[in-house]
């Protein structure tokens, strides 16, 4: 487990911080979303838009305070995942503001609501607001140990959060949201973390009895009852979620999580299988009665027999004729067709107007930003020295890959179409506060696993045990 | 722990691979399937994006295209005499797609063919707006007038040929439909559009009868069976008088093959034959030949296929399988016969061009925006039906049934005009008002510039009112004196 580490710390020069590094490619994380509002500019109206200058500076100014942040708090934190979440964040506020510009969005929404109010000022607010909540995550985490502590609490919030949108009205057929005070929140992006926490909590303190307290049957190892509790509760919940929220993706992204983790945490295989089997059965059997869930499998298998009459095969339909049309150069930013999706154009739907106007370089290009961010993730799991970290660390990496590949999946058709947001991308303030608070904690947990060690204090811990083995 | 980390990030990888595989597939492998989907609103778009080319007749446009206000679409096809010219430009809507000219030659129109992307390259370093390119039309607008006028509120089609070429001058159909009244997507477009639907209208007025309407052809398709004739060389002088009974008893039946009226068709040489119309030599004589004659001279002018010119056409119909007395009756444009007017007005024009039949076209050439030609269609020989001698004796005997028989109504005063009127029975027992046919050609100094195939379906008409000589023949002499005042 310490083998990365070792290679740091031989030696008596300081292990190089990488700071200079991420400043730089900070730059690029600036410079690159700054240059498409450009491109967008010119391509719209012909002239270098206005806002420019104050864009750049804005988002220049929130990537320096966050580098500054960074240096000053977590000296040793991988250099990628800042630079990476800043570029994703730039181009999301550029491709917002491209569709906020449509004249046929703009068209709709006065037709549906009465009035267009633009969405790119808000999402630049959120991202403010984002990168100040991944601000004090890195200066009141000092040690992401400390989160142990609330394993038990970290459940019941999550529990909270995940039935809250069950007492609020259904918005476009998913019950993800809680409306309070005019503000529109999805507590399933803030979930996603808390139960990464009460997982890595309890897996770590469970880890040993539903690894080894098992009874061999036809080859798999099937855990005792009462550790199997626990989990048949999790996969009763996210049940629940898909049948009263109809929320495919947040059940999905839930069961797949806590699957993983158990794999990582007690090595066994079984476990996967049986995860497997738990969830293709719970899908199977919602899918068949759910007409809403039913709906989207439908749309999901041929979008074009249906375009004409189902609302779900013409979403999808759009969405896969709007990648079509970008190719593989696009159209160019704000010269495609993607707002010809009315629905959720800047949200759910915003890797359509990537694909459209950016072809399948561009889309490529973003799906491995998304790809580099989760391999930083799971570096830093690799890298942390506690099997907490290392828990916690994989666990949201592999809740941001799953949920990038529900999304973007989706949209693509490559499964059936769930409500969520691209990270950092699509337009909304749950989505960028909750996945700026996840890189947060990933650059935690990256600057514990990266610090140069100090001499490993003996203690009885698992850990040790098995560091010693050759 | 590290190991299921290891095989957690390979897990993640694979995720991300599955995206990146499934968008090539997307992006690259279907992209032009995709590009072009029938529910791809962005063909639709950047059909009416730039200002669209024109189809040409006479060097003047007969389309146009107008600014909206629309947010999708910038520009709105126009018509000049949308009604007449329907049949020769088909329509394109905002709403409902294309067809014909304006379907097919999308490209050129539009702007987007690749043989434009020169001038789109070039227009991209002058500034200049992407401009569709234009097709130019081998009609003549006399002869469309002509033709559209001289059906007036009657059903029918006409279309006329030039001999010599093969370039159609006239293509009308009747009744016919305003494309600009639904060439935008508002209600008001699809509320024309449903009306002139064939479900809500009974006289079809979007059907393209000269080209996509099949009619018996009755009499007129004795000039084939004389082709045949002469071919084969069942008759060689025509004369000479054919050894035909009255009345004839078709083989393998008792009943007699009927003429219309008292006419003298005993022993009537082949000319007198078709200045009279007699039913009983021509049936007599393709029953002689056999089928299998009369559908070999049938499908050399071009039956039994189906043409495209470039608009498809469909295929008329000599049957393939026919016993003494269907041969018979086929031979006289009964039985299972069926002819579009083109079809007929090919036949004419292998006959005035001396047995050689030249491949129908409508378009002469395609331009691009700065009128330089892309592509220049030529004259092309389809086929010799029959020989140059044969082919003067048939004119020599259509001149007589136009100088001395049915025909006399298509008569013009200095020209030489040869013709056969036709009227065909058809419904249950003859039952529903016959079709009036008249197929025609004209001759200048210089071979023969017209030829012209007209049906008139009306059935207001009483059934005296309707024959060939009397409905179908003044449109076809109207037609034909178009074109050559036009050519003088």
């Amino acid at each position: 487990m310490s083998v990365v580490t070792n290679t740091t710390t031989i030696g008596a020069i300081e292990a190089p911080s990488r700071r200079n590094t991420e400043l730089a490619l900070l730059a690029f994380a600036v410079a690159i979303p700054v240059f498409a509002y450009l491109n967008v500019g010119l391509a719209l109206d012909g002239k270098v838009p206005t806002g420019m200058l104050g864009y750049g500076l804005g988002l220049g100014l929130l990537a320096g305070v966050a580098h500054l942040v960074v240096r000053k708090f977590a000296r040793y934190a991988d250099p990628l995942l800042l630079p990476l979440a800043t570029l994703l964040n730039g181009l999301g506020l550029v491709l917002i503001w491209r569709l906020d510009q449509s004249p046929r969005l703009i068209r709709l929404a006065e037709l549906s609501f009465g009035v267009f109010s633009p969405s790119a000022t808000k999402q630049l607010m959120y991202s403010a607001l984002g990168i100040a909540l991944f601000a004090a995550v890195l200066m009141l985490l000092k040690d992401h140990r400390i989160l142990q502590r609330y394993t038990y609490i970290s459940m019941a919030v999550a529990l909270f959060l995940l039935i809250l949108p069950m007492f609020f009205p259904a918005r476009n057929g998913a019950k993800i949201w809680v409306s309070i005070a005019g503000f529109n929140v999805q507590p399933g992006e803030f979930a996603k973390i808390i139960i990464a926490i009460f997982f890595s909590g309890y897996l770590m303190v469970k880890r040993d009895a539903l690894a080894l307290a098992s009874r061999r049957f036809m080859g798999l190892y099937l855990p005792r009852g009462r550790d199997l509790g626990p989990i048949l509760g999790i996969w009763a919940l996210s049940i629940l979620i898909l049948v009263f929220e109809t929320d495919l993706g947040t059940s999905l992204l839930f069961f797949g999580l806590f699957v993983v983790m158990l794999y990582v945490a007690t090595e066994r295989t079984s476990w996967i299988v049986f995860g497997l089997l738990m969830s293709v059965g719970g899908a199977v059997g919602v899918a068949t009665f759910e007409p809403h869930v039913q709906a989207r499998v439908n749309a999901w298998q041929d979008p074009f027999s249906c375009y004409a009459t189902d609302g779900a095969c013409q979403q999808i339909g759009d969405a896969l004729l709007s990648f079509g049309s970008g190719g593989t150069l696009g159209t160019g930013l704000g010269q495609g067709n993607s707002d010809l999706i009315g629905f959720a154009a800047n949200a759910d739907f915003i890797l359509t107007t990537v694909g459209e106007e950016l072809g399948l370089a561009g889309t490529m290009a973003f799906l491995l930003l998304y790809g580099l961010i989760v391999e930083r993730g799971v570096r830093t799991a690799l890298a942390a020295r506690d099997p907490f970290g290392k828990l916690l660390a994989i666990g949201l990496s592999s809740a941001f890959a799953i949920q990038v590949f529900v999304v973007a999946g989706g949209v693509m058709g490559l499964i059936p179409l769930t409500g969520m947001t691209m990270p950092f991308v699509a337009a909304g303030g749950s989505s960028v506060l909750a996945n700026w608070a996840l890189i947060g904690i990933l650059i935690r947990i990256s600057d514990t696993a990266r610090r140069p060690a100090p001499a490993p204090a003996p203690s009885p811990d698992a850990e040790m045990t098995q560091v010693v083995r050759p | 722990m590290n190991k299921p980390l290891r095989r957690i990030a390979i897990f993640c990888g694979l995720l991300v691979l599955a995206l990146l595989i499934r968008d090539n597939w997307l992006q690259y492998v279907r992209a032009d399937e995709l590009n072009s989907h029938k529910n791809n609103r962005r063909v639709l778009i950047e059909r009416y994006s730039a200002e669209r080319g024109n189809i040409i007749v006479d060097g003047k446009p007969i389309t146009g295209s107008v600014k909206t206000d629309d947010t999708d679409f910038v520009y709105k096809r126009t018509y000049t005499n949308g009604p007449m010219w329907a049949p020769v430009t088909g329509y394109a809507s905002q709403a409902f797609d294309a067809n014909q000219i304006e379907k097919l030659e999308d490209g050129i129109l539009t702007g987007n063919d690749d043989r434009l992307f020169f001038d789109r390259t070039m227009g991209m370093f002058t500034g200049k707006e992407k401009r569709g390119g234009n097709v130019v039309t081998t009609l003549s607008g006399a002869a469309q007038k002509a033709a559209f006028e001289g059906l007036g509120d009657k059903k029918g089609a006409v279309a006329a040929i030039d001999p010599q070429t093969g370039k159609i001058l006239a293509l009308a159909s009747t009744p016919s439909y305003d494309p600009a009244t639904f060439a935008g997507n508002s209600n008001k477009d699809t509320k024309a559009w449903v009306g002139l639907d064939k479900k809500n209208n009974p006289d079809d007025p979007m059907l393209n009868r000269a080209l996509r309407q099949t009619y018996p052809p009755g009499s007129t398709f004795k000039v084939v069976t004389a082709a045949a004739a002469l071919e084969h060389r069942q008759v060689t002088d025509i004369d000479a008088a054919t050894e035909t009974p009255l009345p004839w008893i078709m083989p393998g039946t008792t009943t007699p093959l009927r003429n219309e009226g008292n006419i003298p068709c005993e022993n009537a040489t082949l000319r007198t034959a078709l200045r009279v119309s007699c039913n009983t030599v021509f049936g007599k004589l393709g029953a002689d030949l056999g089928k299998d004659k009369m559908l070999e001279t049938a499908k050399k002018f071009g039956f039994n296929q189906e043409q495209f010119i470039p608009v498809r056409a469909d295929a008329s119909v000599f049957p393939e399988e026919l016993n003494a007395s269907q041969t018979a009756l086929s031979s006289i444009g009964q039985f299972d016969t069926r002819t579009t007017p083109l079809q007929m007005a090919m036949v004419t024009a292998a006959i005035a061009n001396d047995g050689k039949l030249m491949k129908p076209y409508m378009i002469d050439r395609l331009e691009s925006p700065s009128v330089d030609v892309l592509d220049k269609n030529e004259p092309e020989e389809l086929s010799r039906p029959l020989s140059q001698e044969n082919a003067q004796k048939l004119q020599s005997m259509m001149e007589t049934v136009v100088n001395e028989g049915t025909g006399q109504k298509a008569r013009i005063p200095n020209v030489t005009v040869g013709g056969k009127t036709g009227t065909a029975q058809h419904g249950e027992n003859n039952s529903k008002n016959p079709y009036a046919w008249f197929i025609s050609y004209a001759k200048a100094d210089n071979g023969s510039p017209v030829a012209v195939a007209v049906v008139v379906e009306d059935s207001n008409a009483s059934r005296d009112d309707i024959s060939g000589g009397g409905l179908a023949a003044p449109i076809a002499k109207s037609v034909m004196k178009a074109v050559l005042d036009s050519k003088k």
